[in-house]
């Protein structure tokens, strides 16, 4: 059975960032506003236990309904949702999400590698991932597993990074199909969202 | 395509079971599946296939690898919220029994079944409770049976204790010698460990308090659903089932036995 058979799958677009992350997060989910039916999954480190009120920090964002991952939660679209500080988060086949107090990965839980490896053989060619500031190495792995299972990638331009380690890093392992400036991010997932198949993008 | 990995994978969990009984068929897929890449990286191991070979001929190194493929993280008075929630709101409930059966199921190396039982102490109430702390690895039990810790850890328990509300000095809990640290036998006195397999064993206890937590994540939902309907028929009328902070009944069918106590500390109590 070739896998197209099954039902198609939605899109997802998921997030990795570190150091800086939450500001350039915020400007990239203002620039969503006109994408509401987007799926954003987004792994941000932050210390396990922080208590985050997701609502003050994305003030601008009344259409989107953000959540802080619950075990087995149901993925949908015109959510964003964020791993809980001090779990792994894990995309499953079925459309849930799972969590996990595994060992931390590259010094970090939740750990973006994880997210992203996880996204990528669970959706395969309906995953855009998304490289954003860090300090560190985390995602880049993950990134080479979006690429190799079909999926679109992209990094923050490490100029525009407040933190341009882990994007810089990501562009050095040749997977990265978009390098765009922090102030174009949103504008490129939204022309890539709006395609009716991500995986068939030519020239952009 | 349907990749040749994750045949193999659901070959290798199909062995594991006919071969040892230890059930993952039902475990969540994609964390279980990244100890197992794991540990193929330690063992040099060139695939699941070689694994499900290595296992299935060599029980010892089986044993040792259920360590790897098991969780054990387990972490003394982990989530403060919660502590004080069953200090200040569950101890006070269970104060009216005479006599305390508990069951903290997924013990692991033991700290939070530590945390508990100096939490009974303090509340006056360990006398007369028995713990059944269980795990489906016996390796981890003996661990947690030893109860000995490098005192860079006591370090972070003591710390974590204070955050949970605890007013003691923590060092009225241990004693040391060279550089670790030993927690005082009576703490232990009234804790039975033993192995059990939520996938696999049935209940064998009637309990007014069952603690679960960040167990079930570990489990799809088929599984969890057996787990909490297997703990809650383990609980008497009007106990207490207490889960991890991002678990909960919500997606689950044994929620119609249960009806939520404290909804964020995920405190669940039986109908």
């Amino acid at each position: 059975m070739a896998e197209n058979d099954k039902d198609p799958k939605q899109r997802i677009i998921v997030i990795g960032a570190s150091t800086g992350g939450f500001e350039a997060l915020n400007l990239i989910l203002v620039g969503l506003k006109d994408a509401l039916s987007a799926t954003l999954i987004v792994c941000q480190h932050i210390d396990k236990s922080a208590r985050l009120n997701y609502s003050m920090i994305f003030r601008e964002l009344s259409g989107f309904h953000l959540h802080e991952v619950e075990d087995k939660q149901r993925i949908m679209p015109g959510n964003i949702y964020f791993a809980p500080p001090g779990y792994h988060l894990y995309v499953e086949s079925d459309g849930y999400f799972g969590l996990s107090l595994d060992a931390l990965v590259n010094w970090s839980r939740p750990s973006i590698d994880v997210l992203f490896e996880s996204a990528a053989r669970a959706y395969d060619r309906n995953v855009v991932g998304l490289l954003l500031t860090g300090a560190n190495s985390d995602g880049v792995q993950g990134i080479r597993e979006i690429k190799r299972l079909g999926g679109v990638t992209i990094a923050q331009d490490p100029l525009t990074a407040l933190a341009p380690t882990m994007p810089k890093m990501a562009i050095e392992t040749g997977c990265v199909d978009h390098i765009a400036k922090i102030q174009d991010v949103a504008a490129l997932l939204v022309r890539l969202i709006n395609r009716e198949q991500i995986s068939c993008i030519g020239a952009l | 395509m349907i990749i040749s990995d994750d045949i193999e994978f659901d070959l290798l969990l199909e062995a594991i079971w006919r071969k040892y009984g230890y059930d993952f068929r039902n475990y969540a897929r994609a964390s279980l599946r990244r100890r197992m890449e794991a540990f193929l990286v330690k063992t040099s191991l060139a695939s699941f296939s070689h694994l499900q070979y290595r296992m299935l001929r060599d029980p010892v190194f089986f044993e040792r690898s259920l360590d790897e493929i098991s969780v054990q993280t387990t972490e003394m008075f982990r989530d403060a919220s919660f502590f004080a929630a069953l200090r200040n709101e569950v101890l006070p409930i269970l104060q009216t029994y005479p006599s305390l059966n508990i069951w903290h199921a997924g013990c692991s190396t033991g700290d939070e079944v530590y945390s508990l039982a100096i939490m009974l102490m303090e509340a006056g109430l360990y006398e007369r409770s028995t713990i059944y702390a269980t795990d489906i690895n016996p390796v981890v039990l003996q661990t947690a049976l030893e109860a000995v810790y490098p005192l860079v850890k006591i370090k972070e328990m003591t710390k974590a204790y204070q955050q949970a509300g605890g007013i003691l000095p923590f060092s009225n809990y241990y004693t040391c010698k060279d550089d670790k640290a030993r927690l005082n036998p009576e703490i232990k006195s009234n804790i039975v460990f033993s192995t059990h397999n939520l996938a696999t064993d049935e209940a064998f206890i009637d309990a007014q308090l069952v603690i679960c937590r960040n167990v079930l994540i570990y489990f799809d939902r088929d599984l969890q659903d057996r787990a909490v309907s297997l703990m809650t028929r383990s609980l008497s009328h009007r106990g207490f089932l207490c889960l991890g902070s991002k678990e909960s009944t919500g997606f689950l069918k044994a929620k119609v036995h249960l009806d939520v106590f404290n909804k964020d500390a995920k405190i669940y109590r039986k109908l």
